[in-house]
């Protein structure tokens, strides 16, 4: 049995954490509140600026024709088979980088050049190539999330702790034996991290895409939103894709937690 | 007795960007079995280096190693190099696996070696719920698993504190003398290398050579925490302190 100070202890943690969830849910609610007061009473121009009761409005409006869903699933959809795509090929490529180490030089400066490329500019490109349509979404997502990907995995390879390395060689391990039961769960801490980097890059890659070519997707939402010069449908946009983002990151979490055990 | 090993000539140069750096020269050594060998040396010297080679896991530039038929060599460092994500048990199985030799009787020595070294009760734990001197065993027995005939220890206890080295480096000791290993131990610390050796190579600085070979006689020669009060024990110490010549 825990001693009372021990109890007083966990007990105090709980309250702490509430307490913070507290003034989270205030800080939101005092945002729209204000949001909404300040709109209403057109200090701020609510054309413009839109509010959370327009907002709410469009939501129920594009849930009522159907619309809301389509949108949302496009979207998650084109994410996920980038994300998908792009971290087992990343993966793929950082391992062969890192079996032959030639090649990791002979590529490196390259990989260094694209990465530091904007990829929005091979946008015009990428239309031509694969065609107006969900294709070029996904190649956009695909070259924005891969290149960091190889980098990431590659760096993870290299940081592997020398000693091991060496006590597996001492072992007689095998090139292959050295890269399954030494680089792989070594890096694995790794690898989540770069999940986590991956999935918030390839929704910017996805949401690009859409802005430059769609016809549906929360990116096709704000882009045509802005066209019409609807402000309540770019916010709402902008709105459901904060949603989106924040449940995709916190399902890599979810796995982290899942999946990583002791240290 | 049979010999184990021979060592003739042995050179290694390291080559950088820098230039060339000779580590080891001239080495020649004739180990037999069943002997515990410790090499000691100014620090930097290229102790370590010679432990490499005879792994295998650095090339030598010339010379000759004749090993005994079918000699299976085990490697011990400094650092213990347990996996996080495996447990003690399947720590100790790497060997194994890696060779293609995990079969029932060698998983029931294994736990039998951490049963007898008393860590039967840690065998599912994760190696970061041990102490420092408890890896240090497991890396040992992680050694023992694919059964060498000739352990090499790389400054092993190096990592530990003062009282834990004391009491592992006897430990380990026990271990390769009970399971009949030979062993050669590089390290900085001269009493331990008296303390445990039936001999203690002296190397000159770098390009390391031989520069004197103690054969270790101790009136009541027993583990190595006695050993150090053996009457002949300070003799040796002070002879080979003034052979290293250390200089700061």
């Amino acid at each position: 049995m825990y001693s009372e100070e021990h109890k007083l202890y966990l007990k105090k943690q709980i309250i702490y954490k509430w307490i913070i969830i507290g003034i989270q849910l205030f800080f939101i609610l005092l945002f729209l509140f204000l949001w909404q007061i300040l709109s209403e009473k057109e200090i701020i121009n609510p054309f413009i600026f839109s509010s959370p009761k327009r907002v709410l409005e469009t939501i129920v409006k594009l849930h009522k024709n159907q619309t809301l869903y389509n949108h949302i699933g496009i979207t998650v959809y084109e994410t996920l088979i980038s994300f998908g795509i792009g971290t087992i090929l990343g993966y793929f490529i950082a391992s062969i980088l890192w079996w032959w180490r030639s090649l990791y030089d002979i590529f490196d400066p390259f990989l260094t050049v694209l990465n530091s490329l904007p990829k929005v500019a091979l946008g015009p490109i990428i239309i031509i190539w694969a065609g107006a349509g969900i294709n070029s979404i996904i190649l956009m997502a695909l070259f924005i999330s891969v290149i960091i990907t190889i980098i990431h995995i590659y760096q993870g390879f290299k940081e592997v702790d020398l000693i091991k390395i060496r006590l597996m060689k001492s072992l007689g391990a095998s090139k292959f034996q050295l890269y399954s039961k030494l680089m792989i769960p070594a890096t694995f801490p790794n690898f989540i991290s770069t999940l986590k980097v991956n999935i918030s890059l390839t929704l910017i890659g996805v949401i690009m895409g859409e802005f430059l070519v769609s016809k549906e997707g929360i990116g096709y939402l704000i882009m045509y939103g802005s066209q019409v010069f609807n402000l309540n449908l770019v916010i709402t946009g902008i709105f459901l894709l904060g949603i989106v983002a924040a449940i995709m990151y916190y399902f890599v979490c979810f796995i982290e937690k899942r999946l990583i055990k002791n240290d | 007795m049979k010999l184990l090993l021979s060592i003739h000539n042995l050179k290694k140069n390291y080559h950088t960007k820098q230039g060339e750096i000779k580590a080891v020269e001239h080495f020649s050594y004739d180990m037999k079995e069943g002997e515990f060998v410790s090499i000691v040396g100014p620090s930097g010297c290229g102790k370590s280096t010679i432990l490499s080679i005879l792994c295998g896991l650095d090339k030598k530039s010339s010379g000759k190693i004749i090993k005994r038929e079918n000699l299976k060599i085990g490697y011990m460092l400094q650092q213990d190099g347990l996996f996080p994500w495996r447990t003690i048990l399947e720590n100790c199985y790497i060997g194994l696996e890696l060779q293609n030799d995990l079969t029932n009787e060698n998983k029931e020595y294994v736990k039998s070696l951490l049963e007898t070294y008393g860590l039967k009760e840690f065998m599912n734990a994760y190696p970061s719920s041990l102490s420092g001197g408890m890896r240090q065993r497991v890396a040992l027995i992680r050694t023992l698993a694919t059964k060498p005939d000739l352990l090499l220890l790389d400054e092993p206890f190096s990592a530990l504190d003062a009282h834990t080295r004391l009491v592992v480096c006897d430990d380990v000791w026990n271990i390769i003398k009970k399971e009949h290993k030979s062993a050669i131990m590089v390290t900085h610390d001269v009493e331990e290398a008296i303390s445990c050796s039936d001999q203690v190579i002296v190397l000159t600085e770098r390009p390391a050579s031989i520069k004197q070979i103690y054969p270790i006689q101790l009136t009541d020669k027993t583990s190595p925490i006695h050993n150090r009060s053996c009457k002949e024990f300070s003799s040796y110490y002070n002879q080979i302190w003034k052979d290293i010549d250390f200089h700061v």
